[in-house]
Parts: C-alpha cells; sequence; structure tokens
C-alpha cells in the first residue's frame, strides 16, 4: 500500500516529469524509459532531481534503474532512503 | 559576473599562473606535441588536479564557479593543458560518484594528489557520436574481465595512469577502470592532429586486456546511462569554460595586435571594419562566460536544469570560440597565419573545442529536445 510519503513523491515527481514527457499522463507504473520520450541525459537529470527534491543522495549501491523506472518505483526508492 | 571575494582571490591566482607559467610556453608544446611534465607536476603541487575533489580526500573542494574559473585560465593560456584537467576530472568525478568504498579509497587521494593521472577513454575508429555502440567488448572470467578492441582520441591517453575506459558487456555497455600498465593493453601514441596538439593523444589497443573483477565501475550495463553522462556533462562544462578562456585570448591578442599594427598611417584599431569584429569578439566572449556562470550557479544547486544549461554553454561557447579565432587570424592577416603569433593555434584549437565532449550538432540535439519538451513554458 502506498504511504502520505509515496504519494507526496509521486505528485512532486509527476510536476518534474511534465517538462519531459511534454505533459504526457503518467500513471504510476509505466515505464518512463520506454515512453520514448525521453533522451539519454534524462536519467541522470532524473537523479539530479531525486537528490535535490527529496534530500537523498543516489550511492553507487542505487545505481540500478529499476528504482528510477516508473514513479512508483521512485517513490519506494525514496521511503527506502529516508528510513535508511 | 559577481564573484565572491574569495572566487575573485582564486581567479587572480589562476590569471597569474596562466600568464606566467603557461601561456608563454603554449606555442612551444603545440610544436613540440607535448605538455612537459613538470607543468602537470605543478598543477598537482597547486593541488588543481584535485580541484573538484573533496577535502576528506585531499582535494580542494572547489565550487563549480571556481572550478569553471580555472578552466577558462587555463584555456586563455593553452587548451591543451584545459584538457588535462577536462580528462582526469572526468575520471576523479566518476569515481567519486560511482565507485565503491574501496574503489574511492584507492584511487581518490592519488588522483586528487596527481600521484595517479585520470583520463576519458570511449571513443573508438568506428564509434564517436553514436556513443552507446562501442564495438570493445568486455568479456567476464572467472576472476574478473578480459577487453577486446581499440580506443582512439584518448586525450593524456600517454600520460594517464588510469583510465575510465568503456567497453559492452553482455549487459550492455559497462564502465571500467583501467591501469596503463594492465596486461594486453597497448599505448599508441597519435601526432599529426589540426589542434590540441599537446593533449598526448593516444589509439589503446585491447588484446585480451585482463582487469580484476573490481575494476568495474557501477553496474555492469549502466556505464553509459550513469558513468559516461556523468563524466561527459563534467566534460561539457569545463569546455564550455575553457571556449570562453580561447576567445578571451583572442580578444587580448587581436586588442594588442589592433593598436599596434599600422596600416593607411593609423593603427588599425581605427578602422571601422576592424572594430566591428573587436565588437563582436568582445561582446560572444561576455555572453560565453555568462552562460558558463549560469551552469556553474545551476551546477552548485544540484539543479537538474544544470545538465541542459552546461549543454548550452558548451554549444555556444565553442562556436563563439571558432568565430573569435577567425577574426583574429583576420586581424592579423599573413602574420595570423605564422607561427610567430599564437592566433594560428587558437584557430586550430577553437575547431576542436567544437568536436570534443560531444560536437555542436549534439549539443544542438540535446539543447532542441529540451526547448521542444518545455514548450510553452515561461522562466
Amino acid at each position: 500500500m502506498s504511504s502520505t510519503l509515496q504519494e507526496e513523491v509521486k505528485q512532486r515527481t509527476r510536476s518534474f516529469l511534465a517538462r519531459f514527457l511534454r505533459n504526457a499522463e503518467v500513471q504510476d507504473t509505466d515505464d518512463l524509459f520506454a515512453s520514448g520520450l525521453v533522451n539519454s541525459l534524462f536519467a541522470m537529470q532524473l537523479v539530479l532531481f531525486v537528490e535535490k527534491e527529496f534530500g537523498v543522495t543516489v550511492a553507487h549501491e542505487d545505481l540500478d534503474l529499476s528504482n528510477f523506472r516508473s514513479l512508483a518505483a521512485i517513490a519506494a526508492f525514496i521511503e527506502h532512503k529516508k528510513a535508511a | 559576473m559577481e564573484l565572491t571575494s574569495e572566487q575573485a582571490e582564486r581567479r587572480g591566482r589562476f590569471r597569474a599562473l596562466a600568464d606566467e607559467q603557461i601561456a608563454p610556453f603554449a606555442d612551444q608544446w603545440d610544436q613540440e606535441g607535448a605538455v612537459p611534465c613538470e607543468v602537470i607536476e605543478t598543477l598537482a603541487r597547486e593541488g588543481l588536479l584535485g580541484a573538484t575533489l573533496p577535502a576528506g580526500v585531499g582535494g580542494l573542494d572547489l565550487d563549480a564557479l571556481s572550478f569553471g574559473l580555472l578552466c577558462q585560465e587555463l584555456g586563455r593560456g593553452s587548451v591543451s593543458l584545459a584538457s588535462l584537467l577536462t580528462v582526469h576530472s572526468m575520471c576523479s568525478a566518476a569515481v567519486l560518484r560511482w565507485g565503491t568504498d574501496d574503489q574511492r579509497q584507492t584511487w581518490l587521494p592519488r588522483l586528487a594528489a596527481g600521484e595517479t593521472i585520470g583520463a576519458f577513454a570511449l571513443s573508438e575508429p568506428g564509434t564517436g557520436s553514436d556513443a552507446k555502440s562501442l564495438t570493445t567488448r568486455a568479456t567476464r572470467t572467472a576472476d574478473g574481465w578480459t577487453l577486446d578492441g581499440t580506443k582512439r582520441w584518448i586525450s593524456f591517453g600517454q600520460v594517464a595512469d588510469l583510465l575510465l575506459l568503456f567497453a559492452t558487456s553482455d549487459d550492455g555497455v559497462s564502465a571500467f577502470l583501467v591501469e596503463a600498465d594492465s596486461p594486453g593493453l597497448e599505448i599508441r601514441p597519435i601526432d599529426g592532429m589540426l589542434g590540441f596538439r599537446a593533449s598526448a593523444l593516444a589509439e589503446l589497443g585491447l588484446d585480451r586486456c585482463r582487469l580484476p573483477a573490481d575494476s568495474l565501475l557501477g553496474r555492469s550495463g549502466l556505464g553509459f546511462t550513469w558513468v559516461a553522462n556523468h563524466a561527459l556533462d563534467l566534460g561539457r562544462y569545463t569546455i564550455a569554460w575553457a571556449s570562453a578562456g580561447l576567445s578571451r585570448a583572442c580578444l587580448d591578442a587581436s586588442l594588442s595586435y589592433a593598436s599596434e599594427r599600422e596600416q593607411f598611417g593609423v593603427p588599425i584599431k581605427e578602422h571601422q571594419l576592424v572594430r566591428a569584429m573587436l565588437a563582436d569578439m568582445w561582446t560572444e566572449a561576455e555572453a560565453a562566460e555568462l552562460l558558463c556562470a549560469n551552469a556553474g550557479r545551476l551546477r552548485q544547486e544540484g539543479d537538474p536544469d544544470s545538465v541542459v544549461a552546461t549543454a548550452t554553454a558548451k554549444y555556444f561557447g565553442a562556436r563563439a570560440a571558432s568565430r573569435a579565432a577567425s577574426s583574429a587570424v583576420q586581424i592579423h592577416g599573413a602574420n595570423g597565419c605564422s607561427e610567430r603569433f599564437p592566433v594560428q593555434r587558437y584557430f586550430r584549437d577553437a575547431k576542436v573545442l567544437e568536436i570534443i565532449e560531444g560536437s555542436t550538432q549534439i549539443q544542438q540535439l540535446l539543447i532542441s529536445h529540451s526547448a521542444l519538451a518545455r514548450q510553452g513554458e515561461t522562466s
């Protein structure tokens, strides 16, 4: 079940994504990298956003696309990092 | 461009270094095709090879703008030497960001001190802008990895001790830390280039090059998405500033020459068509510097917009440097085509700035992609 934190993360991330996905509707489990609307720099921009917006550090052990593939994955990742 | 007193003091030191120990010798290095070891040792002694690394590993921990000012001043003196800072910093930043604790402890203090020189090995004979299509192959073995293939156009590959090298494994593109004395690695000098002649360019032959398991940087298959892109972003930032520095060098040389050279009975600075070139050079040098400073501010804040701002600064800066170098040669006339004046080196080097760390056309793709995605936004 999605927590309040996860819902907040998804909402703020959805706003950020609007500038990359040309306002396309993004569902919680949509694969962001399969959308065809992002370029090769998107992953790096997403990491910068996550770090700045949620005050976490993405370390080498987090270097896994599955942590960033969808809104739901990002929300779960942030909750995990905050709890650590 | 607003600087804090600390940043202004640093810029003064960087300028003095460029004026006294770099610019007067840069033409000689260009002709000899190498930067002397003593110059690299000077940068190391000043701590400048650890400019971006944290103090905990012996780095200077410079803020993004101060680091940019360093790249600008080195670029004003010699973009070949500035490119050492580019590739060394790219390697260092990748280890800092994506290295394991062991990799960081092993390499960062040495990179910060300049005891280990780092370089960046992505390009291949058949792979430039299409950087995901690497043919260099990485194969897992019982105790590590084996690499086979060829890397080309590796700046400071002749002097680097540690190469951040990319190869295709079963999972996709992966990043490796390759020591220069690895068995199966042959380093072959490249000369006869148009510009950046002192950047110790090399081709790397990998013939069953054996690497230990802990040479993998980051996860297998994610070397391009995370490691290369992160390093290239920093590389673009350094080249953007070095380009702004080269534009300044072109302007300074042209102002000086136009004040001394007389034609039709007056210094050529009195001729309006020469003044037009000087005005354009000044304006574009200022604009390049401001775009760099904007990128630096965003980078310091960790803002995701820093990526496109950096690409924009690199795109404009490199093209502005090319235009400035062309005007500088024009103002110098036949003298500008002679080895007696540095502007011929500026002209050759400027063209290379439009190619390295993402060509002008790749930057245009990145910038236009962002512009289209953000269509209708007001900022």
